[in-house]
C-alpha cells in the first residue's frame, strides 16, 4: 500500500451481518456467491490438488534416486497385473504420465486456484474496499467448474493413452503434436483437453469478474494509483488470463479436431505444421508463467512493507513494472523454441525481447530491498517466506537470463537446467509467495493465530529441502542430462540422489505445514483484527478476524494526505 | 545454502581443466562436458566466462543486501523505521545498470548465435573461445553431409552423398556388457555414426514422416536441433578430436525417450576413407570392421 494514503474504514460491518440472511450448512458453500467463502474453497481445492501433484513428484523422485528403473515397472505391474517386459514398458509410459499430470495439476489446479482463485477472490475486494466482487454468481460458477475439470484430468489417467497397458497421456504438459495426435490415439488426452477447456473457462470467468470488480468497485477516494499492489497484481494477471487462455483454447480445440474429426492443422503429412502448435501453445504458455508469479509479487510487496513498518518503495514503479512484465511477456514466447529450427533473425529478436524482461524484474527485486532498507523489521513467519521468495526468485530469475540467450540455450534446452530454472521461479518462487500469503492472511481468514514456532520450522525445513532438490539439477543440466527421462546414465547418479533426499526433507516440511494448520484450529488463539501491527495498512486489517459475512455495507472513504 | 552452492558453481571453470575424459558425462559432474568443436568452445566461453560470473555476482549481491538488512534493520537494532519511498538516483541506477549488463551479455550472445546458425563457407571466421573477437577461427566448408532421422525409438543415419544409411539402436544391457563394456550404460549403441576428424560435417535432421518430434543433440559438440516430421533442419559441427561423443534424444517422444542415444564416432580422415570405401562396397558391418572394435 502506498504511503500517501490513510485508510479509514468508517463501517466495519460488525453489526451488519446479522441483518442479512446468512446461508448455513452445505448451501452456504455450494450456492455460495460470497467472495470470501469462494476464496476459501479455492484455497482448500488448491491444497487438495497440491497434495496429489506433490505425491506424483515424490514417486518420480523415488524413481530417479538411483540409476535404473526401480519403481515404475512394479507400479505398472500392480496396476495392470503384468510383469516382465510388459510391466517395464507400461512403467516407462506411466512415468511420462506422472510428469505430465504433475505439471498440469500444479499449474492449473494448484498455483492458479491458490493465487487468482483463493487470495485474489478473498483479498482483492477487501483491499479495494468493496462489499463483494462485481459478479458473485459468475464467481460461484467459476469455482464450481474447477472440480469437474480436475476430475476430468484425473479420469484421463485411467483411460487408454497410447495403447493397452499404457493408460493416460504421457506427452508432457506442453502436449506437442504429433506425440499428442498419432502418438496417443486413445481417449486419455481428449479427457485432458476437456479438463483444460473447463479450467480455462473457469479462469476466464474469474478474470472477467476480478477486472470488473477492480475497475468499478474501488471505495470512494481509492484511485487506481492508490490501489494496493496486490490488487494491481491481480488486475494485470486477470488481463493476462483473459488474453492468453483463449489462445490455448484455440490450440487445444484444433488438437481435438485433428484427433477426432479429420482436420490436419498440425499434421505435416497432410499439409499442417506441428510447429504451429508450439507457437500457439507458448503464446499462451509464456504469459501463463507470469500469471503464476505476478500475484506472488503483489503478496510479497505487502508483507515486506508490513513487517518493515515502512511504506512500499517506488509504488508507481512497482505497479508499472508488473504492467511491463505482463506486456512484454506476450512477445517472447518463441524463446521456448530455440531448437525447433527458427531462423537466425527470429532467434535474435526473441533473445533481445526476452532479456528486456530482466529490467522490470530487477526494478521489483531492488524495490523490495529498498522497502526493507531503513525499516524496523520483525522476521515473523510471513516475512521469512517473503524474504526467501525474493532470494529464490532472484536465483530463478538469473538462470532465466542465461536461458534467454539462444546461444547458451543450445546446450541447456530440454535439460535439467531448465527444470531447475522453472522450479526456482515456480516451486520456490510462486509457492513460497503462496505460503507467505497463507501465513500472512491465515489469522485474518480464520481468526486464529498459528504457532510462530511451527510456521518458522516449516519455512526453514522447506527452504533447505527445495534448494537441495533443485540446486543440483543445475549441475545435471550443465552436464547434459535431458529432462523427462525415467532413467539416466550412471554418471548423473550422485546429484539425482541429492535431489531426491531434498524431496524427503520437503515432505517433512509439508507435514509440519498441515500440523501447524491443524494446531492453529485446535488451539484457537484469537488473532485480533490486525495482528501485524502498524505496518499493515491495507483495508482488510480494519475488519474483524475473520471478516464479517458481508463487509463495507457502508463504503470506506479513502482520504489522501499528500500526493506522490 | 543456495549461495554456497552458487559459489561452488562459480569455481567450475577452474576445476574443469583437470578433466580428461570426454564425450560423455562424468560422475558428479557440475559443469559442461568438455568441448571438441569451435561452437562448443564459444558456448563454454560465453557461459563460464560471462554468464556464470554475472549471475553469481547478482545473486551474491542480492543475498548480501538481504543479510545486511536482516542485520542492520531488524526491529531491535533499528526501532524507528524510516519513511522514505523514493530516491530518483537509485531508481535510475538500478534500471540503467541491468540494461548495461544485458547489453554486455548481448554482444557475445549474438556473435555466438550467428556462428551456430551459419554453416561455414570456408571464408567466414568463427569466434571459438575468444567470443569478444571479431572471429579468428577458420572453419572449412562442409565436406560431408549426414542426415539423422529420428524414429520411435532409434536413429537412422544416412551419408547423403554416398546414399548409404543404417540404423542406430541403444544397446541392451546384456549386449553392452558382453561386447562394449567400456561404453556407458544407456549411451552405448550398436552402430555409431562415423565421421572424420577436423572436417566440417553438415547434419540434416528430420523425423519419421508419420512419427513424432525428437531432438538430435551432442553436448560436447554444442549442437541440439529438433527432428520434426515434415521438416528438414540443419546444423553442423567440426570435431577436432577422435573418440566417441554421446548425446541423447532431447525432445519427449514417448515411452523410450530415454533410450535412443546418439553416438558419434570421430575417426582419422584415413580411417574414414577406408570406412566409407568399405561401406560403399558393402554394408555398415563391413565398413565398421575396418575400424578398431569399440570396447
Amino acid at each position: 500500500m502506498t504511503d500517501t494514503v490513510h485508510l479509514q474504514a468508517h463501517a466495519t460491518g460488525h453489526d451488519i451481518a446479522s441483518q442479512h440472511h446468512e446461508p448455513t450448512g452445505w448451501r452456504r458453500w455450494v450456492y455460495s456467491t460470497n467472495h470470501k467463502d469462494i476464496g476459501v474453497m479455492y484455497l482448500i481445492f488448491a491444497i487438495v490438488a497440491g497434495v496429489i501433484g506433490g505425491l506424483l513428484s515424490g514417486v518420480m523422485r523415488m524413481e530417479l534416486q538411483e540409476p535404473g528403473i526401480q519403481i515404475f515397472h512394479g507400479l505398472a505391474g500392480m496396476v495392470y497385473g503384468v510383469n516382465g517386459d510388459a510391466a517395464l514398458d507400461a512403467g516407462k509410459h506411466m512415468y511420462n504420465v506422472f510428469t505430465t499430470a504433475h505439471a498440469l495439476i500444479m499449474v492449473f489446479f494448484v498455483v492458479m486456484p491458490a493465487t487468482m482463485g483463493g487470495f485474489a477472490n478473498y483479498f482483492a475486494p477487501l483491499m479495494i474496499g468493496a462489499p463483494d466482487t462485481a459478479f458473485p454468481r459468475i464467481n460461484n460458477i467459476a469455482f464450481w467448474l474447477l472440480p469437474p475439470a480436475f476430475i476430468l484430468l484425473l479420469m484421463s489417467l485411467f483411460f487408454e493413452g497410447v495403447g493397452p497397458l499404457q493408460n493416460g497421456f504421457g506427452g508432457g504438459w506442453t502436449i506437442y503434436p504429433p506425440l499428442s495426435e498419432s502418438g496417443h490415439p486413445g481417449p486419455a488426452l481428449d479427457f485432458a483437453i476437456l479438463a483444460l477447456h473447463v479450467a480455462g473457462i473457469s479462469s476466464i470467468l474469474g478474470a472477467i469478474n476480478l477486472i470488473t470488480t477492480i475497475f468499478n468497485m474501488r471505495a470512494p477516494g481509492m484511485t487506481i494509483h492508490k490501489m494496493p499492489l496486490f490488487a494491481w497484481s491481480v488486475l494485470v494477471t486477470a488481463f493476462l488470463l483473459l488474453l492468453a487462455l483463449p489462445v490455448l483454447a484455440g490450440a487445444i480445440t484444433m488438437l481435438l479436431t485433428d484427433r477426432n474429426f479429420g482436420t490436419s492443422f498440425f499434421k505435416s503429412a497432410e499439409g499442417g505444421d506441428p510447429i504451429l502448435f508450439q507457437h500457439l501453445f507458448w503464446f499462451f504458455g509464456h504469459p501463463e508463467v507470469y500469471i503464476m508469479i505476478l500475484p506472488g509479487f503483489g503478496i510479497v510487496s505487502h508483507i515486506v512493507s508490513t513487517f518493515s513498518r515502512k511504506p512500499i518503495f517506488g509504488y508507481m514503479a512497482m505497479a508499472y513494472a508488473m504492467v511491463a512484465i505482463g506486456f512484454v511477456g506476450f512477445v517472447v514466447w518463441a524463446h521456448h523454441m530455440y531448437t525447433t529450427g527458427l531462423s537466425l533473425d527470429v532467434q535474435r529478436y526473441f533473445v533481445a525481447a526476452t532479456m528486456v524482461i530482466a529490467v522490470p524484474t530487477g526494478v521489483k527485486i531492488f524495490s523490495w530491498i529498498a522497502t526493507m532498507w531503513g525499516g524496523s523489521i520483525t522476521f515473523k513467519t510471513p516475512m521469512l517466506w517473503a524474504v526467501g521468495f525474493i532470494f529464490l526468485f532472484t536465483v530463478g530469475g538469473v538462470t532465466g537470463v542465461v536461458l534467454a540467450n539462444a546461444a547458451a540455450d543450445r546446450a541447456l534446452h530440454d535439460t535439467y537446467y531448465v527444470v531447475a530454472h522453472f522450479h526456482y521461479v515456480l516451486s520456490l518462487g510462486a509457492v513460497f509467495s503462496i505460503f507467505a500469503g497463507w501465513y500472512y492472511w491465515y489469522p485474518k481468514m480464520s481468526g486464529y493465530m498459528y504457532s510462530e514456532f511451527l510456521g518458522k520450522l516449516h519455512f526453514w525445513i522447506m527452504f533447505v529441502g527445495v534448494n537441495l532438490i533443485f540446486f543440483p539439477q543445475h549441475f545435471l543440466g550443465l552436464a547434459g542430462m535431458p529432462r523427462r527421462y525415467i532413467d539416466y546414465p550412471d554418471a548423473f547418479g550422485m546429484w539425482n540422489r541429492v535431489s531426491s533426499i531434498g524431496y524427503y526433507i520437503t515432505f517433512v516440511a509439508m507435514i509440519i505445514f498441515f500440523y501447524a494448520t491443524w494446531e492453529a484450529f485446535k488451539k484457537k488463539r484469537p488473532a485480533g483484527d490486525s495482528p501485524w501491527g502498524v505496518g499493515a495498512t491495507t483495508l482488510e486489517w480494519t475488519l474483524s478476524s475473520p471478516p464479517p459475512f458481508h463487509q463495507f455495507t457502508t463504503l470506506p472513504r479513502i482520504e489522501s494526505t499528500n500526493a506522490h | 545454502m543456495g549461495a554456497v552452492s552458487a559459489a561452488a558453481v562459480a569455481l567450475a571453470p577452474a576445476l574443469a581443466i583437470a578433466q580428461e575424459e570426454t564425450g560423455h558425462p562424468l560422475p558428479g559432474q557440475y559443469h559442461f562436458q568438455r568441448s571438441v568443436t569451435p561452437i562448443m568452445d564459444s558456448i563454454v566461453s560465453f557461459h563460464n566466462g560471462i554468464l556464470l560470473w554475472t549471475i553469481t555476482a547478482i545473486v551474491v549481491f542480492v543475498l548480501a543486501l538481504l543479510m545486511w538488512i536482516a542485520f542492520r534493520y531488524n526491529a531491535k537494532r533499528n526501532p524507528t523505521p524510516a519513511a522514505f519511498t523514493h530516491n530518483t538516483l537509485v531508481e535510475i541506477v538500478w534500471t540503467v545498470a541491468p540494461i548495461v549488463i544485458l547489453i554486455i551479455i548481448a554482444i557475445p550472445s549474438f556473435g555466438v548465435l550467428s556462428d551456430q546458425l551459419t554453416t561455414p563457407d570456408g571464408e567466414r571466421k568463427y569466434l571459438g573461445s575468444n567470443i569478444f573477437s571479431f572471429g579468428e577461427v577458420d572453419v572449412p566448408a562442409p565436406e560431408l553431409t549426414v542426415k539423422a532421422t529420428g524414429a520411435q525409438w532409434y536413429w537412422t543415419y544416412e551419408y547423403v552423398d554416398q546414399e548409404k544409411f543404417f540404423d542406430s539402436n541403444m544397446m541392451q544391457e546384456a549386449d553392452r556388457t558382453a561386447t562394449k563394456p567400456g561404453q556407458p550404460r544407456l549411451l552405448a549403441v550398436d552402430n555409431e555414426l562415423v565421421v572424420p576428424v577436423d572436417t566440417t560435417v553438415r547434419v540434416q535432421v528430420t523425423s519419421d514422416p508419420m512419427g513424432v518430434i525428437h531432438a538430435f543433440a551432442v553436448p560436447s559438440f554444442g549442437i541440439k536441433i529438433d527432428a520434426v516430421p515434415g521438416r528438414l533442419n540443419e546444423t553442423w559441427f567440426n570435431a577436432r578430436e577422435t573418440g566417441i561423443f554421446y548425446g541423447q534424444c532431447s525432445e519427449l517422444c514417448g515411452k523410450d525417450h530415454a533410450f535412443m542415444p546418439i553416438a558419434v564416432r570421430v575417426v582419422t580422415k584415413d580411417e574414414f576413407a577406408a570406412f566409407m570405401a568399405a561401406f560403399e562396397a558393402g554394408d555398415y558391418a563391413a565398413a565398421n570392421a575396418t575400424l578398431a572394435a569399440v570396447q
